[in-house]
């Protein structure tokens, strides 16, 4: 018997499925190519990349099964978008390393739960350095303080003083909200949901509490007002995130989206939930890129899984509940990709690697990346 | 310390029959690469708390180590040795802490990219070895029944959407006495096949009715006072600030009956041990009750391979959401009867798969029932794939039927 979710299973239909899902022709069908919808040059390029950590599975978003979890996706994103159905990550499936990988175009090889920098310049790093930015045009939003040491690497050619801004809103709140009430909400605000009992220090360059008002124009009253507001972390990142987008309006946003892995409490009612919300947000992200006269008609998004989760079928894991069997659904994902002079509905079904990001973005913003390892999504420039 | 350099003095602080064990097989430890050692010494630590299906198995896989000709041993642990260990991991005493070490060299197989490679050295391996000491056939046909308790409900909710197509959808079971149905059944099986840890009774709850004693009984408000020593010692070491996640995540493994104040039970010390490692070793397990059903379940059935499995869900507690959790307006023992449906659904879908990775998969049966939504659906050698029943049905006449 063929268990469902082992990789023959996943192989054979994996892009026609998501092909279905998109709606969308294969890109070797040079001839369905939409016309380029900004005619004129973009005045100064941004792009906003999210990356959902905390991988979903295709099984419960493109799939046939699980389209109806990703309803702000398939109706509003994927016609504007090129879309690549299949996305490989050789990495290491940890979080906050494989995002680390991302941005570095290598497949950073340290220990995911240590407060280390990547080891190789990040992308925030080229575009500063490369194009002479200065430090209020790079930020990341991520999820916990794992993630802190992400906007800058410890290579020696760039690193310190090149890298992005880091807000962290979920070590924000924390540290906002009275301390008396903290055991009432301390699971909520704990760093990750892989391993409960990581509780990393800070030291990167990330925003404390009293430089809200200073960077985003935002007091500290206000910011816990509107998290009691929210239902999730992930919303409070998407509200700083386009706080970040009125106030600075930087050309290169990174926003990593997480309540997806509270997967790992092996709750799937909840994976489902974070999902969707996911779904929503991306939505609300773009709506936002069109609505802000700063970000409208010259922004690209990049929207994509850090990588999958486990199999219903490999005897090694325990399904959707984590991301350690190394198997082929959790090593491929999709990304699609939106913006001026991108193709739209377009699917795109040659492999292509995870590493394949930051060269992309170095073409697309116009900065050299010369120690990233992937190779550049033509299809996107 | 090498494989090689290992001698009985090495074993010497493992329990009784642990001990015993190694020593009869220090001769072929000793030809053992160090990561391969851990692996196995990993479970031969454990040798007098292991389910008799455990230690056929440790057993088979000794044997067929020490069937093989040199050439043909060093052939089969050629790709173990190849990732050779790091220096932190040269200083794990892989005897005395196997898990720290296999935790370790994992980290280890990830770092190095060797992940992909060890997989398919060890797929093969296995399969080597299975193929010359078979799995046993089980004593009887196996027959797993997932019933998602009457308080789990959602309307709209399609049900057992990834089951059905492999068995029959009953689209209307009558509830009165299917209960005392399945108790019957689960009880007459433990009688006719009086095999240890054969068959099982996992509840989300506190069941409702008496368990047959002749069932391995695990309950989630029976160990409620151990997932609270449990959450409480998770909670100190967090606060704590030290050790980094592998670290206290061996902890959490290591774990000692004592600590969690369980009483070791003389009459059935393994199955205590069963139910510790549910909860230290689960992800989620402590908190919701769906989560310990389901991994408990899965883990019944990879380590005991009963023959009957019998699952009640309850509600699990809601997970408040941020707005709630920050104005202190949530209850956090309210239930969340649509969310555990959901849970419970994909719960069972993971119990018929994990069933079907025994051996006699063919022969076995898997029930789930919804009793809040009155359907059920049958997977197995009687029940017709991809079919539906629409006529209203007795527990009584669905195990007729279809089992």
């Amino acid at each position: 018997m063929h268990l469902p979710g082992t990789p023959g299973a996943i192989s054979w239909n994996r892009r026609e499925f998501l092909r279905n899902a998109a709606k969308v022709g294969a890109s070797g069908a040079l001839l369905g190519f939409s016309p380029l919808r900004a005619a004129a040059v973009p005045r100064r390029k941004k792009a906003v990349v999210v990356t959902f950590g905390g991988g979903a599975r295709d099984e419960e978003t493109f799939a046939p099964e699980g389209q109806e979890n990703i309803p702000g996706m398939l109706s509003v994103l994927i016609p504007q978008s090129t879309f690549y159905t299949q996305v490989v990550n050789h990495g290491i499936l940890g979080h906050y390393v494989a995002t680390a990988s991302l941005a570095t175009g290598v497949y950073e090889t340290f220990d995911n739960f240590a407060a280390v920098p990547p080891h190789d310049p990040t992308v925030f790093e080229y575009f500063r350095k490369g194009l002479g930015r200065p430090a209020t045009d790079a930020w990341v939003v991520a999820p916990s303080n794992g993630f802190n040491r992400i906007g800058e690497s410890d290579h020696r050619g760039y690193g310190e003083g090149l890298g992005a801004g880091v807000i962290l809103p979920k070590h924000l709140l924390r540290a906002a909200m009275p301390a008396a009430a903290g055991s009432d909400y301390g699971h909520l605000l704990r760093d990750n949901y892989e391993d409960p009992y990581y509780t990393p220090e800070l030291a990167g360059n990330e925003v404390q509490l009293q430089q809200l008002d200073q960077i985003l124009r935002l007091s500290v009253g206000d910011f816990t007002q509107h998290a009691l507001t929210l239902s999730s972390p992930d919303e409070l990142s998407v509200y700083i995130a386009r706080q970040l987008m009125r106030e600075l309006a930087p050309s290169l946003l990174w926003i990593t989206l997480h309540d997806i892995d509270i997967a790992h409490s092996g709750a799937y009612s909840l994976y489902i939930d974070g999902i969707r919300r996911s779904d929503r947000l991306c939505v609300q992200i773009w709506n936002t890129i069109q609505a802000e006269p700063e970000y409208r008609d010259c922004t690209t998004m990049f929207i994509l899984p850090d990588f999958g989760r486990d199999a219903d079928g490999d005897a090694g894991g325990n399904g959707f509940q984590h991301h350690r069997t190394g198997d082929a659904l959790s090593r491929t994902t999709w990304m699609m990709v939106l913006g001026p002079g991108v193709r739209q509905g377009v699917a795109v079904d040659r492999p292509v690697d995870s590493l394949d990001l930051v060269p992309t973005l170095g073409s697309l913003l116009g900065f050299p990346a010369p120690l990233a390892q992937g190779k550049l999504l033509t299809e996107v420039l | 310390m090498r494989p090689a350099d290992a001698s009985a003095e090495s074993f010497a602080s493992y329990p009784p029959q642990a001990r015993a064990f190694a020593v009869q097989h220090l001769a072929a430890i000793q030809k053992l690469p160090a990561a391969f050692a851990a692996l196995l010494i990993k479970q031969v630590i454990q040798y007098d708390w292991l389910f008799p299906a455990e230690r056929k198995d440790l057993e088979d896989q000794f044997a067929y180590l020490e069937s093989l000709t040199s050439a043909d041993l060093e052939r089969s642990m050629r790709g173990f040795a190849a990732a050779s260990p790091s220096p932190a991991l040269r200083r794990i005493d892989w005897i005395q802490r196997p898990e720290e070490y296999v935790e370790a060299f994992t980290a280890d197989l990830w770092s190095g990219h060797h992940m992909d490679s060890f997989r398919a050295t060890a797929e093969a391996y296995t399969a080597a070895w299975r193929k010359a000491f078979p799995e046993s056939e089980p004593p009887a046909p196996r027959l797993a029944v997932v019933v998602l308790g009457r308080d789990l409900r959602a309307d709209g909710y399609p049900l057992f959407r990834k089951l059905a197509p492999h068995g029959v959808r009953i689209a209307q079971v009558d509830g009165n006495g299917a209960w005392a149905r399945i108790l019957e059944v689960a009880a007459a099986r433990a009688g006719k096949t009086p095999v240890p840890y054969g068959h099982w009774y996992i509840d989300g709850g506190s069941p409702p009715f008496s368990i047959d004693a002749r069932l391995s009984a695990v309950t989630w408000m029976q160990l409620a006072p151990v997932r609270t020593a449990m959450l409480s010692r998770m909670q100190t070491v967090i606060a704590s600030g030290h050790g980094g996640p592998e670290e206290l995540r061996t902890l959490m493994a290591e774990t000692t009956l004592k600590e969690v104040g369980m009483a070791a039970d003389a009459r059935d010390e393994v199955l205590s041990r069963f139910q510790l490692s549910v909860l230290a070793e689960g992800s989620g397990t402590q908190i919701f009750s769906t989560t310990f059903v389901q991994w408990t379940a899965r883990e019944a059935l990879r380590r005991a391979q009963p023959c009957t499995l019998l699952l009640r869900y309850a509600p699990r507690q809601r997970q408040l959401p941020m707005n709630e959790l920050l104005a202190g307006t949530g209850d956090r023992n309210a239930p969340d009867p649509q969310g555990s449906l959901i849970d419970a659904d994909m719960g069972a879908y993971y119990t018929w798969i994990d069933q079907r990775r025994l051996t006699g998969a063919e022969q076995a049966t898997f029930v789930a029932w919804s009793e809040a939504h009155g359907q059920a659906v049958v997977v197995g050698p009687n029940a017709p794939r991809g079919t539906t029943t629409e006529n209203a049905m007795t527990m009584r006449q669905v195990f007729e039927q279809f089992v």
